[in-house]
């Protein structure tokens, strides 16, 4: 009987084994269609962005035999350098993954592949199930799709839940409760570690990604009639919306909170800010969707569990642009207020999306866009979002909708909703303010923006003099490339579907 | 017959040929020295052209390629006249009677050396233009600096980057030569501290900058408690335009002090004994033996190793791009960081007239440094 187990045994476990064998080589054979190919990706010096790129390509390359090599440069770097390579024809890079603001200097002059034929053949990258904003403005270019989202970019205050608590503090709901709970805890022990800590940890350094800070205090004062107003130009002819009583008090908010900080803030940059947030020095921090699982990283946080997370603070008034001057906002002036509070969500950056370089061979082409369908594909992302080092942010709706990642990330629930809440609430924002994309969008935010910004708060400039040099160089630029052109580009990029 | 004929074909041939052979041999050197010196001035001459045209042209893209407008000067004018004028030269304001006093001595010691100079016994047309000129655009560069750093204005990245290389090399000779003369004395462990001082030499300036970042750090860092005792941790120097430029020239300095160090030593080591020992039998102190001796004979020398330094100082930029990425503002930004920050937004044309403009300088400097010190020292020497 014995015996007659033990062979029967054998014989189950020997057609398990040739099963699996088969199932394998099948597997292999029918996965191994880029074998011996490799993709060079560029993208920026990470850890964050980087990070998932290369953490997943072992595994991709198991799956299609096909090598990545993820190239990083440093992110002030990486516009000119990818557009250099593909412009000289250097074609050093396969595919990139960068800013979807970039698109309008990339795709007009035939950079890069257009994507539109694959998406729609690909079933495993279930195209709707990412949300419409990011379809549109990170993917599409004039109805075309050249670019594959794989993060989901808004700006957002963070806040200690405790702090606020102990204190009898609600969380802020304009700029200006942000300003006054920054002086609440400015210089206070926030960690306990017997050490004064910070109001407010922000980047303000320059030539990094602190540009977008500004542009977020700014926008609730500039943009109340909803998306297609625009934030950064006048609609009708092109003339930059810097010059003005709402950006003049952007700045003097800005200026405040650069002293409501730790003292070398005008040289931190994001990834100096949010060291400083998850380990307790911030009472708040204004910052994109990282800081969330972040704050739950078992390594790095000691605020686990208690940080929310708002919709960006907004204004009780904003400018009023047929007198040029700020006006208390009403229902014909701030429509989608709330509470007579207008909030414009920025959709800074747009989200890191990976584009693929037309110049590459066709084989390579379809490896790259498997490789960047595979990393935005719901069975990755999904988890990618969940962990703080990825960078990468929620942009599918499964994102959203499936909380089982989040909990098993360490989130509890309640944190969890808070901020998956906030980053829904800035999507569905019918005022949600777009990232600026037209030609030489890198100069007019990274270079003249970043540099007056940056030239302010040192106090070289004086806020009129910030706004006069900004807006003399933008339209120095517009006029450079073309004002109807620019002005066709910028009301394109308005116009987006939501 | 036949052999007396072969002869004396022969002899006509070698007659024949004597000439062009003289002629190849005046002309060997200049044969074989020919391919070097045009593969040296075609990698040298036509970038320096290429760029030029790049200064005088507006990049743009096109279908599948980029094009270069030509557009004049337009790039040139924008820095000297146009919107970047304020970053490239600076913001003056009214001049302080410290300013007034600087530059009235300062003009005065130009006029009395072009003064001299016409007065004496060299004076040609060609030198006399020469030192106009230099006076000229040295008056005017004086004028820069005084005129943004000594008042309410701001120095752009032309002064700034004089700044730097006129506190860097001033304060890293003085070091080198003063840490070469301690290591040549019979010290213990001087073996020891010439590895040592030789250190900061070998690493990366990146890697100074990222440490140098650390070590202004007033709020954490390896210099934290040190911060912490004097309470200054709430003050940060790298905020500070004045303390962000004198966190980047304490890092230059630590890092190149060695260079200076170095070439002082070989030079101080090769001295000979006798006439310092003659001059102690004599009754010389340790100080005219330096003065009067040593220092002489070092300083053919120095005129070179500050010559290097002084045009390897104009091209700093890891420090400031690293350190404080030329902030806070503009502060720290030097010329090459500027031209850097202009090339990162595709903006070449700009970038290379930035370039140029640094070209000019260092130029003007270097002969001017040539011209008005090396040859006397070398004379002197």
């Amino acid at each position: 009987m014995n015996r007659v187990l033990a062979r029967a045994l054998v014989l189950m476990v020997g057609v398990g084994l040739i099963a699996a064998c088969t199932s394998g080589s099948n597997n292999t054979s029918s996965n191994n269609k880029f074998s011996g190919t490799t993709i060079r990706v560029v993208t920026f010096t990470g850890p964050q962005i980087a990070e998932p790129l290369q953490r997943r390509a072992p595994d991709f390359e198991k799956l299609t035999g096909a090598k990545v090599q993820v190239i990083t440069v440093p992110f002030s770097d990486l516009y000119q350098k990818v557009l250099t390579d593909f412009a000289t024809k250097t074609n050093s890079y396969d595919a990139t993954v960068f800013d979807p603001q970039w698109m309008g200097d990339y795709v007009p002059p035939g950079y890069l592949e257009d994507l539109s034929d694959r998406v729609k053949n690909d079933s495993a990258i279930q195209w709707n199930d990412i949300a419409p904003f990011f379809r549109d403005f990170s993917a599409t270019f004039k109805g075309k799709i050249y670019t594959i989202p794989l993060d989901g970019d808004f700006q957002m205050v963070y806040y200690r839940t405790d702090l606020l608590q102990k204190d009898g503090l609600k969380p802020p709901e304009t700029w200006d409760d942000y300003v006054s709970i920054a002086q609440h805890f400015q210089g206070k022990d926030l960690n306990g570690d017997g050490k004064a800590d910070y109001g407010s940890c922000m980047a303000m350094k320059r030539s990094a990604q602190s540009y977008w800070m500004i542009i977020s205090i700014a926008a609730a004062l500039l943009q109340s009639q909803g998306t297609k107003q625009g934030t950064f130009f006048s609609t009708d002819n092109m003339q930059p919306l810097i010059n003005n009583p709402a950006m003049a008090r952007a700045l003097g908010i800005y200026k405040t909170l650069s002293r409501l900080g730790p003292p070398d803030q005008l040289n931190n940059d994001v990834g100096d800010s949010r060291g400083l947030f998850v380990t307790g020095r911030c009472a708040l921090s204004l910052d994109w969707g990282d800081i969330g699982p972040l704050a739950v990283d078992k390594t790095q946080s000691k605020v686990i569990d208690k940080v929310g997370a708002v919709i960006l603070p907004g204004s009780k008034q904003v400018l009023d642009r047929s007198s040029g001057q700020l006006a208390d906002c009403n229902s014909t002036l701030c429509p989608y207020a709330t509470n007579g509070v207008n909030h414009s969500p920025f959709a800074a950056f747009g989200g890191w999306s990976g584009a693929v370089n037309k110049a590459a061979p066709t084989k390579v082409k379809d490896a790259a866009y498997a490789f960047l369908s595979y990393m935005s594909q719901p069975a990755q992302s999904g988890v990618d979002v969940t962990i703080g080092k990825t960078g990468f942010n929620p942009y599918r709706l499964s994102h959203f909708n499936n909380l089982k990642n989040w909990l098993d990330s360490g989130m509890s629930e309640q944190a969890a909703k808070d901020y998956l809440g906030a980053i829904q609430t800035s999507l569905q924002s019918p005022n949600m303010v777009l990232d600026l994309r037209i030609p030489q969008s890198a100069f007019y935010e990274g270079t003249a923006l970043d540099t007056a910004i940056a030239q302010f708060l040192a106090g070289e400039l004086s806020a009129n003099q910030t706004m006069a040099q900004i807006t003399d160089q933008w339209n120095k630029k517009t006029d450079e490339v073309g004002r109807p052109a620019q002005l066709d580009a910028y009301k394109a990029s308005l116009s987006v579907t939501k | 017959m036949s052999t007396l004929a072969s002869s004396r074909v022969l002899r006509a041939a070698s007659a024949s040929w004597r000439p062009v052979a003289a002629r190849l041999d005046r002309s060997a050197g200049l044969v074989f020295i020919l391919p070097a010196v045009l593969v040296i001035l075609g990698f040298s001459i036509f970038p320096l052209l290429a760029s030029l045209y790049v200064s005088l042209s507006r990049l743009g893209f096109s279908e599948g390629g980029v094009e270069l407008k030509f557009v004049g000067f337009d790039n040139y004018a924008k820095l000297l006249f146009g919107i970047d004028r304020p970053h490239f030269l600076g913001i003056s304001g009214p001049l302080t009677p410290i300013g007034i006093a600087i530059l009235t001595a300062v003009y005065a010691l130009f006029a009395f050396l072009l003064y001299r100079y016409v007065r004496g016994p060299g004076l040609t047309v060609v030198g006399l233009v020469g030192r106009v000129l230099a006076t000229v655009i040295g008056a005017a560069l004086v004028w820069l600096i005084v005129d943004t750093v000594l008042t309410s204005g701001r120095p752009g990245t032309l002064a700034v980057t004089l700044i730097y290389v006129g506190a860097d090399v001033s304060v890293q000779y003085l070091l080198g030569l003063g840490l070469a003369l301690l290591v040549v004395q019979r010290l213990p462990g001087r073996r020891f501290f010439r590895v040592v001082f030789l250190l900061p030499m070998m690493i990366t300036p990146v890697g100074v900058a990222y440490l140098f970042r650390m070590l202004t750090d007033t709020s954490k860092g390896p210099l934290y408690p040190v911060w912490a005792h004097f309470g200054l941790t709430d003050v940060s120097w790298v905020t500070n335009p004045w303390g962000a430029r004198l966190a980047v020239m304490i890092g230059d300095v630590w890092q190149w002090t060695p260079f200076i160090f170095i070439v002082m030593l070989a030079a101080i080591e090769t001295l000979p004994q006798e006439l310092n020992e003659a001059a102690v039998v004599d009754g010389a102190n340790r100080w005219q033996v330096f003065w009067r001796i040593t220092f002489p004979q070092i300083l053919p020398a120095t005129s070179t190793v500050v010559l290097i330094r002084l045009i390897e100082g104009f091209k700093i930029i890891d420090l400031p791009n690293v350190l404080t990425n030329g902030g806070p503002g503009t502060a720290t930004e030097s010329l090459t960081l500027h031209a850097y920050t202009i090339w990162r937004a595709l903006d070449i044309g700009g970038s290379a007239a930035v370039a140029y403009m640094l070209l000019i300088v260092v130029t003007f400097v270097g002969i001017a440094y040539v011209n008005l010190f090396r040859r006397r020292v070398a004379a002197l020497a």
